[in-house]
């Protein structure tokens, strides 16, 4: 029997092919990855009075956003670009002034004594409020505790706080905490 | 001068295409494994906010999605335009997100479930009221960690 050669597949087609799904591919692709402001609520309990009593009136601030999204922070009204600073300066408490927040001194692992500022964001918003208003004055606390953290990062690791390792990056967490309550809904009145 | 020989003669040798199909191959790979299909129909309007300081999702797999917004122009003949809350693919109110971490919290394995997070896409306009009544509905089933999706706004700094 005369043996016949399989003939040779012609690929030549097989780049077009190849180049037909990827264009498919790269169109359909979508690579956003979601971003946002990330948050812990608080836990439901039964009688919420009782935490209310627990913290000290000059611990807490409280930023509020009206029905027709004007903000009170404390007991000025204020524009959105200048809660930053005002947080900043009740986070770290500079002056140790009476008014502002107390400091405790705590022992934090693998970085000694710091005083840790008892400090509590307080934010109330109406019903009437734009999310939109929330989120800025939500980014606008975030961005103002970051800052904080990024100075104290500089100043005793020498880096900024995005660029140091999980180590620090805790200790920094526990020397300047996070302390925003989202308040249980309540009725600011738009004025 | 015959010890130059002229330019342009000589055709120039062509470039081997054979490993053409590879490359494109390995690139169709990487977008093949890397796309993610839509697998939810829209049927809210969200134009997300704007914010600086976004962190990343960290685990995409054990994150569930409330939307809330007006219904897309299509349905709102018969829904309005009022905001409402998409949870799947139907309109939802405010009692059944309870029904719907419940059954999200099932879909996931046990050692993963205390670090689900629900993520909020809210469009811009709506109101706090129903983002609040949202936030005590995620309170009372425990699914505590959240997250405000938000674009990012180009930074500028003063």
């Amino acid at each position: 029997m005369a043996r016949k050669e399989t003939p040779q597949i012609n690929a030549s087609s097989q780049a077009d092919i190849a180049f037909l799904l990827l264009v498919f591919f790269l169109i359909t692709t979508t690579m956003d990855v979601d971003k946002g402001i990330s948050r812990r609520l608080p836990p439901m309990q039964e009688d919420q009075k009782q935490e209310d009593i627990k913290i000290n009136r000059r611990n807490t601030i409280i930023v509020r956003i009206s029905a027709s999204d004007r903000i009170m922070v404390g007991s000025e009204q204020m524009d959105v670009s200048q809660i930053k600073d005002k947080i900043v300066e009740f986070v770290t408490n500079p002056t140790d002034n009476p008014n502002m927040p107390e400091k405790e001194i705590k022992n934090i692992k693998g970085f000694g004594n710091y005083a840790v500022s008892k400090g509590v964001i307080s934010l109330q918003n109406d019903k009437g409020t734009t999310y939109k208003k929330y989120i800025e004055v939500q980014n606008e606390i975030v961005r103002a505790i970051n800052e904080v953290r990024d100075d104290f990062s500089k100043q005793h690791f020498s880096k900024k706080f995005a660029q140091l390792d999980e180590d620090h990056q805790k200790i920094v967490k526990e020397a300047i905490p996070q302390n925003i309550s989202e308040a249980e809904p309540k009725d600011v009145k738009g004025k | 001068m015959g010890r130059f020989r002229k330019r342009g003669k000589k055709a120039a040798p062509a470039i081997s295409t054979a490993s053409l199909p590879d490359i494109v191959f390995m690139l169709l790979f990487f977008f093949m494994i890397s796309t993610s299909f839509r697998q939810q129909d829209k049927l809210v309007q969200v134009k997300l906010p704007e914010a600086t300081e976004n962190a990343k999702l960290e685990r995409k797999d054990l994150t569930s999605y409330i939307f809330v917004g007006a219904p897309v122009p299509a349905k709102q003949a018969q829904f309005g335009t009022d905001a409402r809350i998409q949870l799947n693919d139907s309109y939802r109110t405010v009692n059944e997100i309870r029904d719907f971490i419940a059954a999200e919290r099932e879909s996931l394995s046990e050692v993963d479930r205390p670090q689900m997070v629900v993520a909020i896409k809210g469009d811009e306009n709506v109101r706090m009221g129903i983002i609040t009544d949202i936030k005590q509905e995620l309170r009372r089933c425990s699914a505590l960690q959240i997250m405000y999706v938000a674009r990012t706004k180009a930074i500028n700094e003063d």
